[in-house]
């Protein structure tokens, strides 16, 4: 695998809009090349080169290729955006929009992400070692069509409305959610292995979530089924099972251990 | 004074009879002349697809409902934008483009006027500020009647002369360009929670029926002397078996002749037929009735249709058929607008997804496709998706593709559903459009149903100087077998010329355009002070605006082109 390293410069800016940074971008692009891929702040043009040091070298298979952002870049938006093969590592922050729409490599974020991070996600992988922000692999604004598939790894917390109209995949949080995860969700797996604040699974007719610790605010929507076991990293935990959002007509399961 | 000369093309114009001969097209200034000075600008078409500029008889692209499905449809917008260029500006939307990019589209496609279909004549000035922002084409706008109290009032008493005058009013008010009618009779009962399914069903508390107001409107429209018929979307719109309410709207009006046959010859145009022509009870007995439908409008001279052809995408319905965007809604469970306009009319606005894999789907793409083929003559059968209600404008191109090639079209059905084949006629028609037949239901048939066949819609001297050379040459390659390159060829032109001015070059915009509003002006003279009387009291009595607030201004008519209608009263 070719490497392909980003330094960030130290240079003032709002917020850039990277979509352009995929290893499918940088396939069979010569660095000077790389250098001059269009990168946005607000309604203007600029090269990638001016905001990065490029390093390293390409290939002409983008699964070659292994892009390393050599730092914290919170305010950069939509990096791996829609990517289908290779791998991105960024070493500290991301900010929003990171792996959005991807259908294929592998993202990991030693840092925290923004919000929508992985959003409408169709495959691959993105594991975020910090905390992501609202709406991590939900929909886009309107869409009635979420994430269909691929896996998303939080190792710490994540917002509101994650998985928001999910049809497929796996979102996993191993710490605590904010609120409506799983809203609207009509498949997939959301799987909070922390507390959930509040509203888990509103409105969704289909799909699974896991909840291994407290849910402060349950709708009343979900009806209690039965008490089972779950298989979950090698330990069995005891759990209720719920369905719903009755509210919706739903059909989903919520697997409630209440650790 | 400005001259082009469009040079050796093959030149496809029905109504001058030119088929495919290879001819030059001098333009002066705005208007095409017999021939221009050795210093013209040279369009070199040698090898290519000459025609007149393209005009579209039925779309929504301006106006309440237009916005409204704009709004709440960000997705739409979704990897479809374009960026600001050097002769345009930044847009997107794929079922429901932004107005500028309606513009430049409609251009590339080597279209030189849109007309909206629907404007509610409370919200025409919204609809005109639409329009005015919608860049390079010529539009007008139909003025929604078919729903009025007043319409309705004059019709229940029997009023004819008090009518026309309203509908003189009325256009002349909204600057509208036809009287339109959406669901007569069924928008206004949707007030009550009702519809009109069947022609012969009442209005509540007006006690009319939709024949009444078709009749009573159509013979308004001809009293008038409107340069277009009145347009109607039947009652009972998209469901299973609406064939037979169809049909006795066509009965309707058999014998109803145009006041002027010069001018055009039908009384009434069918908006998307496509919508009207469904057999079976249920979805699940689904059919086509194309066949019966086509048989009566071969039979009925007096009348067109524009097909409304599914182009299996995915888009935004709208309409001011409010009762029928309810049911769908109930439908698919998408999200849903509902609108009622005062007095006049309503509108509803879904999302819409013609997926290939659902037998419903593949059976209307089928039926769109069967109107248009069995229908003899194209010039009484206009190529439309009711943009972007059966599908955008911009998969015109595929529709032509089809049309043209059985080859293209029975590889489509062959990727469709299982029940498909046996619930349709269109794997038994052989029949395709050539580029002369093109020609006719995109230009010539148009421009003559809208009565602009003077100056529309052909390439003899006299006529608007709207011309598109399209990337193709009919004598080295086959449209038959070659559905990619006409799908090319109509998407991006060499050329398109409107109004005497090079707006498109190769694909890209080159130019600012000269876009004017079309409407009708049937108001000359002094106006019947009982109407007036009647008109005010609806507004100090209902209305929520008052009557000084409603007419739209002539300011919102920037480059206006104002028809008169012979006599007007």
């Amino acid at each position: 695998m070719k490497k392909i390293s980003l330094k960030p410069k130290e240079k003032e800016y709002l917020f850039l809009d990277a979509d352009n940074i995929t290893p499918d971008n940088f396939a069979g692009k010569t660095l000077d090349e790389i250098r001059a891929t269009e990168i946005y702040e607000g309604n203007r043009t600029y090269a990638l080169g001016d905001y990065f040091d490029v390093t390293g070298e390409s290939d002409l298979d983008p699964n070659e290729i292994g892009i390393v952002i050599d730092g914290s870049v919170p305010k950069v938006k939509y990096i791996g955006m829609r990517m289908s093969a290779g791998k991105i590592l960024v070493k500290g922050s991301v900010g929003s929009y990171v792996g959005g729409w991807m259908t294929g490599g592998l993202i990991k974020v030693n840092g925290d992400a923004g919000s929508y991070a992985g959003i409408s996600m169709q495959g691959g992988e993105l594991i975020i070692d910090g905390d992501a922000g609202d709406y991590l692999g939900a929909n886009y604004r309107g869409d009635w069509r979420g994430m269909k598939g691929g896996k998303i790894v939080v190792g710490g917390s994540a917002g509101s409305d994650i998985g928001e109209f999910m049809l497929g995949g796996e979102i996993v949080v191993k710490g605590n959610v904010e609120l409506q995860a799983g809203i609207h969700a009509n498949g997939g797996k959301i799987v909070v292995e922390g507390d959930a604040e509040s509203r888990v699974g509103a409105q969704m007719t289909k799909g699974e979530i896991v909840v291994l610790g407290k849910i402060g605010y349950w709708l009343p929507g979900f009806i209690y089924q039965k008490d089972d076991q779950l298989e979950y990293n090698g330990t069995t935990y005891n759990v209720k099972v719920y369905q719903g959002d009755r509210g919706d007509g739903g059909k989903g399961i919520l697997y409630y251990a209440g650790a | 004074m400005s001259e082009i000369l469009v040079k050796n093309g093959y030149v496809y114009d029905p109504k001058n009879g030119v088929n495919g001969d290879v001819m030059d097209i001098a333009i002066r200034d705005n208007k095409i002349v017999d021939k221009v000075s050795a210093t013209a600008k040279v369009i070199d078409a040698s090898g290519k697809v000459v025609m007149a500029g393209g005009i579209d008889i039925h779309c929504h692209v301006a106006g309440p409902k237009v916005n409204a499905g704009r709004l709440m449809r960000p997705e739409d917008k979704l990897f479809n934008t374009s960026r600001r260029g050097k002769m345009t500006r930044s847009g997107g939307g794929f079922s429901v483009p932004s107005t500028f990019e309606t513009g430049y589209l409609y251009s590339k496609m080597g279209y030189t006027q849109a007309n909206e279909a629907a404007m509610p004549p409370l919200l025409a000035r919204h609809t005109h500020e639409e329009i005015l922002d919608t860049p390079l084409i010529d539009q007008s706008a139909y003025t929604l009647l078919g729903n009025n109290w007043l319409v309705m009032e004059y019709i229940k008493s029997g009023e004819k002369d008090k009518l026309n005058a309203f509908i003189a009013w009325m256009l002349n008010a909204t600057k509208g360009y036809c009287v339109k009618l959406v669901n007569p009779g069924g928008s206004e009962a949707w007030g009550w929670g009702l519809n009109c399914v069947q022609v012969t069903d009442s209005v509540p508390y007006f006690d009319v029926t939709p024949l009444e107001i078709i009749k009573g409107l159509t013979e308004a429209n001809e009293a008038l002397k409107l340069p277009t018929s009145i347009h109607l979307h039947c009652n009972n719109l998209g469901h299973p078996g609406n064939y037979t309410t169809t049909l006795d709207s066509i009965k309707l009006l058999e014998n109803v002749m145009p006041h002027n046959k010069e001018l055009r010859d039908q009384v009434i145009n069918f908006a998307h037929m496509q919508f009207h022509a469904y057999g079976g009870t249920t979805w699940k007995d689904f059919e086509s009735e194309a066949d019966k439908i086509a048989d009566s409008i071969n039979k009925n001279k007096n009348m067109t249709v524009d097909v409304g052809f599914v182009t299996l995408d995915e888009t935004t319905t709208m309409t001011a058929d409010g009762p029928m965007e309810y049911y769908l809604h109930n439908t698919n469970h998408l999200k849903w607008v509902n609108s009622d306009v005062e007095l006049e009319t309503a509108a509803g606005v879904v999302p819409y997804v013609y997926s290939p894999k659902i037998h419903v789907c593949g059976i209307q793409w089928a039926i769109g496709l069967e109107l248009a083929l069995m229908i003899d003559d194209p010039m009484r059968a206009f190529i439309t998706t009711d943009h972007p209600n059966a599908g955008p404008f911009r998969s015109y191109p595929k529709i032509i593709s089809w049309l043209m090639s059985n080859q293209a079209r029975l590889e489509r059905l062959e990727t469709l559903h299982k029940w498909v084949p046996d619930r349709v006629n269109i794997g038994g028609l052989s029949r395709v459009y050539d580029f002369y037949d093109i020609a006719k239901s995109t230009r010539a048939g148009p421009a003559r149903a809208l009565g602009l066949g003077d100056t529309k819609g052909h390439l003899g001297v006299g006529a608007d100087a709207d011309v598109a050379v399209l990337n193709y040459n009919p004598k080295t390659m086959d449209p038959t077998t070659d559905p990619i390159g006409i799908k090319k060829a109509f998407t991006n032109t060499a050329c398109t010329i409107k109004g005497g001015d090079i707006v498109v070059l190769d694909g890209e915009v080159v130019s600012k355009g000269n876009k004017r509003t079309i409407w009708v002006n049937a108001m000359n003279g002094t106006m019947d002070p009982r109407v007036m009387h009647d008109i005010e009291s609806k507004f100090l009595r209902f209305y929520s605006v008052t009557m000084n607030n409603y007419p739209v201004q002539d300011a919102y008519i920037r480059d206006s082109l104002e028809i008169k209608p012979e006599v007007a009263l």
